[in-house]
């Protein structure tokens, strides 16, 4: 087994505006079972983050426990990285965050770190909108743990060794939109051409951007009789539009017809491109994109694409109208009031 | 495109960039391998098999297989794939008793071989073996053709070179030395069921027209009968100031071998730029680490005399012009003519063939240039009992091709004899096995290391030029050897892609570290080919297109920058990528029992 990915590349490998190649937002050479879908999902984080041309210095990764959580160490090896306790990615990432507005923040996670032991976690970081991709690399199973059910297990579905889950599964997109996230979307680890523009508008979008990835186990959920297996997904798998970010594109008012096509302005004058629209579904209407994942489950259709997006909430720093630099930046001059001003306040408590 | 069909031996075989470019094709990883195995004589026998003169090549080979190795593409210098064959030379054990073993079963077939060099030597060893009876007739006191008379001792020991003429001498050649074939019609009367031609290219150009040329004629000589008569010490010393023309690596021994007799100041002079000189630049490397000077842009005007003796040469500078299309023309330049002095000149500005001892009603055409018609494919001439091969076949090239075509002449005597059909020739021996020893685990070394290439020691100047027989490179010593080896990247492992297998969950794509695989919708090859992750515009490397996957897209390969690391294999799930060794062993008249012999130590 080869530990070292060799150093050589493409010769012609393009590179970016900062003029880095994609080996620049590789991590180490993955332990991931070979043809586990959270490897596609790293990959495709690398593409995305090497097209935005970010500086990997101003990204942070965050997770959880699991071999979703394990990911980070398999992507963006130059930016800053903390592996937290079993689903508590979102306090650290809120604490983060709080520290240094100024970083891309992306919070990994898996289903089981998500909507079992951190679902707590998980509710309250969207109810605060914090400016983060959170991606769930989700296989319906405990992966790290020898494949359990895991709360996204679908109703019906067999496990590897033949048993059906008996348990209603929690939707995590419905969830999330339910909760007031303001960008919601789901994809598929094998399909990075909707992946990759996904993550790069999540990027963009200033609150909280949730990716659930439908990310196969090969190893204990890809399995016939397996809701969440390559075979099955693509069998079922109904996309809202195709989708292309554009970044920095003069604003251009959306206007379209439905059915057909639109686009949506992003906070920062980015747009995201939305072809082949579904009829009847509209990404700026939380009911309606509620009702498209209603009708999809009914169908047995998943549901992937960009799902809802709202650029006019406030994410927490503006809920909290904290200064406009990072709290990390702040000297001791600009923190400290000043003995006076103390007083003064203290006084006000008497 | 169409699924690529890789049960086409040549497929494969074209992966191993070296191997395909190496006329002989000689099994380039197979053999670097076992040197780093420390295997030197099975690395010995793997080469024998295929080149036959591996201790020769390993010093002198033109090694067209270098700049083909995929290594120039992902790093910049080639594996130093022709010095780490020596090092299988120089650390093997007994090698003869795994040749093949005479005296063989007479098959009642006799053939004559014209001339003693690598070509006739190889007919020799392929023939041998099957039974015929072999003569071999040739002007020189021994065999090897110009590798004994032409390339220097200091390049080349008489050792090595006598090593391995003589295992395929030893083998029940008949030989006749010292004997100069007058007459092919003569050679044709003597009931040989086929004769074999491999005289080379003897005859080496002059300047016949030039001024003072008869004058000075005392002074001046013809390169390759220069370095004949040095190697048959019949030319023991040269004067002081030498001039030699030509820009071949004829003029580099001839520069070299001069500073070796007692030429102080050896100047090359040669019409074209330094950069388009034909000598390799190895060569001429090595003749400026020997103080020669290499005056180029230099056309000869005359030979000066002064007194019935030779003073010097006039030349006209020229520069270099290309038109559109990049080709060149040398035109003179204002600068006044120049006068070199020298004592003595050596001609080396090429060779040719010459044929005065075929007589030309035999049924044998020659074609307006006086060179024979010779059938590509079979080297038969138009009389049907004649074949050809080396240099005298095709003009001057060098050992390894003459090797190259000795194997093929073989197989064409032998079909001949036979009485088969020349054109029906046989396969090349070929194999693939899986090199998976585990989940994760290969047979072979797949890290890639990036080491840079290693220098091959050389022995001292003082020394070397002091003694014209004294090697001047050194050869690797092992431990170097073994670093070197470890740059090479296995191209023979082949990765197999069974599409029936593939789950397309696009780890071995997302792993890649040269971006080579892509799944996508299949196109024709020029729309495919922009598709790609990184475009694949070198269009002398092959894509390797799957069968239609399940979502009905294609898995394209781009062969040119794999490293063969294996990384597409051990991150597929399905085994649907597997690293196969392919061993591919050129057709020839004698395939020994196991092409490349699995000896225990
Ligand atoms: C100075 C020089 C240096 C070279 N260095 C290299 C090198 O470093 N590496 C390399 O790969 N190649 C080198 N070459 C080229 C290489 O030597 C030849 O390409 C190769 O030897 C050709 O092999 P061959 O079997 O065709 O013929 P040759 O080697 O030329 O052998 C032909 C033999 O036939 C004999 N012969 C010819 N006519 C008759 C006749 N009528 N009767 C009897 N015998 C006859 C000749 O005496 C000779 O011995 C060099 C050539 C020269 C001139
Ligand atoms: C506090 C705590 N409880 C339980 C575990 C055991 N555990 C490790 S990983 C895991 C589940 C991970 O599942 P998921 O988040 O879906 O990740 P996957 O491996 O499937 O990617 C569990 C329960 C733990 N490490 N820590
Ligand atoms: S156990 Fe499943 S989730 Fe974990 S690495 Fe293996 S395939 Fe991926
Ligand atoms: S890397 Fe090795 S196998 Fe590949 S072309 Fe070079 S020498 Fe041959
Ligand atoms: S062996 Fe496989 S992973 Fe390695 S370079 Fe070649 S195609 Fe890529
Ligand atoms: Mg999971």
């Amino acid at each position: 087994m080869s530990y070292l990915k060799p150093l050589f590349r493409h010769p012609k490998l393009p590179k970016n505006k900062l003029g880095y190649t994609l080996k620049e937002y590789e991590g180490s050479l993955s332990t991931l079972c070979a043809g586990c879908g959270h490897d596609s999902i790293s990959a495709a984080i690398v593409q995305a983050c090497f097209e935005m041309s970010v500086e990997p210095h101003n990204v942070a990764k965050i997770s959880g426990i699991g071999c979703s959580s394990k990911t980070p160490t398999y992507f963006l090896g130059n930016s800053h990285g903390f592996n937290s306790v079993h689903g508590r990615m979102p306090s650290v990432a809120t604490g983060a965050s709080m520290a240094n507005k100024d970083l891309v923040y992306f919070g990994v996670s898996g289903d089981g770190d998500s909507a079992s032991i951190g679902m707590g976690q998980l509710v309250h970081v969207i109810r605060r909108n914090l400016n983060m991709v959170y991606i769930v690399m989700n296989n319906g199973c405990y992966g790290l743990t020898k494949g359990q059910d895991s709360a996204t297990a679908d109703q019906g579905s067999k496990s590897k060794a033949g048993s059906i889950n008996p348990f209603q599964a929690i939707d995590l997109a419905s969830l999330a939109i339910e909760l007031g996230a303001s960008f919601v979307a789901q994809s598929f680890s094998g399909d990075k051409q909707q992946l990759v523009p996904l993550i790069k508008a999540a990027m963009h979008h200033k609150g909280f951007a949730f990716l659930n990835v439908i990310s196969p186990c090969v190893t204990f959920n890809n399995n016939p009789g397996s809701t969440k297996s390559y075979d099955y997904v693509r069998e079922h798998i109904e996309a809202t539009s195709t989708l292309d970010f554009i970044p920095e594109m003069p604003e251009i008012k959306a206007s379209y017809e439905k059915g057909k096509s639109t686009k949506i302005a992003m906070h920062d004058g980015s747009l995201i491109q939305l072809n082949k629209l579904e009829t009847d579904w509209d990404p700026e209407d939380r009911i309606s994109a509620v009702n498209a994942l209603q009708m999809a489950r009914a169908k047995n259709e998943i549901l992937t694409g960009l799902l809802y997006v709202n650029s006019e909430w406030k994410d927490l720093h503006g809920v909290l109208n904290t200064y406009h630099k990072p709290l990390n930046r702040l000297k001791e001059s600009e923190l400290c009031p000043g003995v006076e001003n103390l007083n003064a306040i203290n006084a006000g408590f008497r | 495109m169409k699924p690529t069909n890789t049960k086409n031996p040549e497929y494969y075989h074209k992966v191993v960039d070296c191997q395909y470019a190496c006329p002989a094709h000689t099994p380039v990883p197979e053999y670097i391998r076992l040197i780093a195995a420390e295997k030197y004589t099975e690395a010995y026998m793997v080469n024998w098999e295929s080149n036959v003169f591996p201790g020769v090549l390993g010093r002198t080979c033109d090694r067209p297989c270098e700049p083909a190795c995929r290594r120039v593409r992902v790093e910049e210098e080639p594996v130093a794939i022709c010095r780490l064959k020596r090092v299988a030379a120089d650390n093997k054990g007994d090698v003869k008793t795994l040749m093949p073993q005479g005296p063989f079963q007479p098959n009642g077939k006799k053939v004559a071989l014209i001339g003693g060099g690598p070509a006739s030597l190889t007919v020799a060893r392929d023939l041998a073996p099957l039974g015929y009876e072999v003569h071999l007739f040739d002007e020189q006191v021994a065999g090897g053709g110009m590798m004994r008379s032409q390339i220097p001792s200091f390049r080349l020991p008489e050792e090595v070179l006598n090593e391995e003429v003589n295992y395929i001498l030893d083998m029940g050649i008949h030989t006749q030395f010292l004997t100069y074939v007058k007459s092919l019609k003569e050679v044709l009367s003597q009931k040989y069921d086929a004769v074999f031609v491999g005289t080379g290219a003897p005859k080496g150009r002059d300047l016949p027209k030039l001024p003072g040329r008869k004058e000075g004629d005392k002074f001046i000589h013809i390169g390759i009968e220069w370095l004949a008569n040095v190697a048959f010490e019949h030319t023991k010393s040269i004067s002081e100031k030498v001039i030699v023309l030509g820009g071949g690596n004829t003029a580099m021994d001839c520069c070299r071998t001069s500073r070796r007799l007692g030429g102080k100041e050896v100047k090359v002079v040669v019409r074209s730029p330094f950069d388009e000189m034909k000598a390799s630049p190895w060569e001429k490397e090595d003749a400026l680490h020997e103080d020669i000077q290499i005056i180029d842009n230099h056309v000869p005007l005359s030979f000066e005399v002064e007194n019935g003796k030779l003073i010097g040469m006039k030349f006209q500078k020229v520069k270099p012009v290309y038109d559109a299309n990049g080709k060149r023309q040398l035109l003179p330049t204002d600068e006044p003519d120049v006068f070199i002095e020298a004592d003595e000149v050596l001609i080396a500005i090429g060779q040719e063939n010459s044929f005065p001892w075929i007589e030309r009603d035999l049924g044998l055409e020659f074609d307006q240039w006086g060179m024979p018609v010779v059938d590509e494919l079979t080297y038969q001439s138009t009389h049907p009992k004649v074949f050809f091969g080396g240099d005298a076949a095709f003009g001057p090239k060098n050992v390894i091709t003459a090797v190259a075509q000795g194997h093929q002449a073989a197989v064409s005597l032998h079909l001949f004899c036979e009485g088969k059909d020349l054109r029906e020739r046989p396969s090349p021996f070929t194999n693939l096995i899986s090199q998976k020893m585990g989940i994760h685990e290969w047979s072979y070394d797949n890290g890639v290391a990036i080491d840079q290439r290693y220098a091959v020691p050389q022995a001292e100047k003082t020394l070397t030029l002091r003694d014209r027989k004294k090697e001047v490179e050194l050869g690797f010593d092992v431990p170097t050897a073994f670093k070197e080896t470890q740059r090479c990247l296995n191209c023979d492992v082949q990765t197999v892609f069974t599409a029936e297998r593939c789950i397309e969950c696009d780890a071995c794509m997302d792993v890649c570290p040269t971006s080579c695989i892509t799944f996508t919708a299949n196109d024709e090859e020029s729309e495919l080919r922009q598709k790609l992750l990184v475009p694949a515009e070198n269009l002398s490397q092959d894509l390797l297109v799957s069968n239609e996957l399940k979502t009905g897209r294609v898995m394209v390969k781009d062969e040119d920058v794999c490293l063969h690391c294996g990384l597409c294999a051990e991150r597929c799930p399905t085994s649907a990528w597997d690293m196969q060794k392919f061993l591919y062993s050129v057709t020839k008249a004698y395939q020994m029992p196991a092409p490349l012999p699995q000896i225990q130590k």
